[in-house]
């Protein structure tokens, strides 16, 4: 048994699948030595199905389930395989292979269980937040959207609105520039600019920095302006009490098909700039059910930030759902 | 780009559990619903670990599929798209599988 690939000289139930096409760009590339049976032609390129045990010489605690893995060897033919374990699940094992399976022969090598959540800090640092939040009474709000689908002029016009009732503050987040700051500030807003640089999101240890230089009154509503994208905000948790996602006519009724863990991930759904909606074909049906298939139970609000459509019944909703937390006058 | 932030937090990770040595294999599960391309942080790992003792490492990346179960008739099935409809005409699964984001376990020198 080669420690590299887990290829044995017995090779059991060759098939002639086509599995895999090319060949150089296949992982598995290093040169390895291992003897072949003699039947074991290889003077021409071809595909073939190993199905064998795949069993690594030391113990990486894989639980290796089915495995379906292209190989290339390079030992003076070229063949490729596609191994196919019949085990639970699949996972596309792609040794990359730089250098081989070091513990196989480096005695000092052990082992350690983790078991760690890759996320597990965010998490924490989230549950963080959502405590401090708690105890201060402030409803937090995350907004999450794609650039340019009107959440800083539906901030702007939320806080004219309902600035008269409750305290509104902001977390703005971009990757540059103070420019949506100055325009919350000008509709009357506290305000915290987080710059991400180079980064796609805000992440729970961003916002809980923010929020302790902002420090938002007892019983105020707090918004939480992500960054614009449609894709990294939704996994990162920030401990805020409600994900909202502003979508806009003007991007197409499958945004939610196109971009599924965000739509999952909100409780509301604003379709903005519906008053455009004459001058497009976007059909709000249509996208409303695109939104029933990746998230049944979102609520979607349709809203023209700059008209005032739709307005009254987001500010409701921002009320009622926050009811736990605000102090109205 | 979160894979960014997901190979990072993954060297932190271990760089924070393994207070010695030299590592040499890292061994993460990737769920297929998880919303992370495991080629992605592949890409962003090798950049992340320079300078720390995961530098060099091997990344192992175990895909776990997904599964779902139907609110409605109760069924689990194969779920390795976040929308994917149960034969019983249930456009919406709830996950019940897939979504791991997990560091199994380290080799280290």
């Amino acid at each position: 048994m080669c420690a590299t690939c887990g290829c044995s000289g017995a090779i059991e139930a060759e098939t002639a699948s086509a599995l895999v096409g090319g060949s150089d760009d296949l992982a598995h590339a290093d040169p390895h030595d291992h003897e072949h049976p003699d039947e074991h032609e290889h003077d021409e390129h071809h595909a073939h199905v190993h199905d064998h045990d795949h069993s690594h010489a030391d113990d990486h605690g894989h639980t290796h389930h089915a495995h379906d893995h292209a190989h290339t060897h390079d030992h003076g033919h070229e063949h490729s395989h596609a191994h196919d374990h019949g085990h639970e699940h699949s996972h596309a094992h792609d040794h990359g292979h730089a250098h081989p399976h070091v513990t196989a022969d480096t005695s000092a090598a052990r082992t350690l269980k983790l078991e760690q959540e890759i996320l597990g800090k965010n998490r924490l640092l989230a549950e963080r937040n959502r405590g401090w939040l708690e105890g201060r009474e402030i409803f937090a709000v995350n907004l999450m959207s794609s650039p340019g689908s009107g959440k800083t002029t539906l901030l702007e016009r939320t806080i004219r609105d309902l600035g008269k009732q409750m305290v509104v503050s902001v977390i703005e987040g971009d990757q540059e520039t103070r420019l949506d700051a100055e325009r919350i500030r000008g509709a009357g807003a506290r305000v915290v600019q987080i710059n991400t640089g180079t980064g796609c999101h805000l992440d729970a240890q961003m916002l809980g920095r923010a929020m302790q230089e902002l420090t938002p009154a007892v019983g105020s509503l707090l918004f939480v302006e992500n960054v614009g994208n449609l894709v990294c905000p939704a996994l990162f948790d920030l401990g805020e009490g409600a994900r909202v996602v502003i979508a806009s006519t003007t991007e197409g009724e499958d945004k939610p098909l196109k971009y599924p863990h965000m739509f999952r991930a909100a409780e509301l759904i604003l379709l903005n700039k519906v008053d455009l909606l004459p001058h497009l074909t976007f059909d709000v049906a249509r996208f409303v059910a695109h939104v029933r298939l990746v998230n049944p139970s979102a609520k979607v609000l349709e809203v023209s930030a700059t008209r005032g459509d739709g307005l009254p019944e987001w500010y409701r909703w921002l009320v009622g759902r926050g009811s736990a937390s605000l102090r109205t006058t | 780009m979160h894979e960014l932030s997901i190979s990072q937090g993954i060297v932190e990770s271990v760089c924070e559990a393994v207070p010695e040595g030299q590592v040499l294999v890292v061994t993460v599960e990737i769920g297929k619903l998880s919303g992370v391309v495991p080629d992605a942080v592949r890409f962003c790992f090798d950049a992340c670990a320079r300078g720390t003792r995961v530098e060099g490492a091997r990344l192992d990346i175990l895909d776990v599929p997904g599964r779902g179960r139907c609110a409605s008739c109760d069924r689990e099935l194969e779920m390795d798209e976040l929308i994917t409809q149960c034969p019983c005409g249930n456009p919406f699964l709830d996950i019940v599988r897939g979504r791991e984001l997990r560091i199994r376990s380290v080799e280290v020198n």
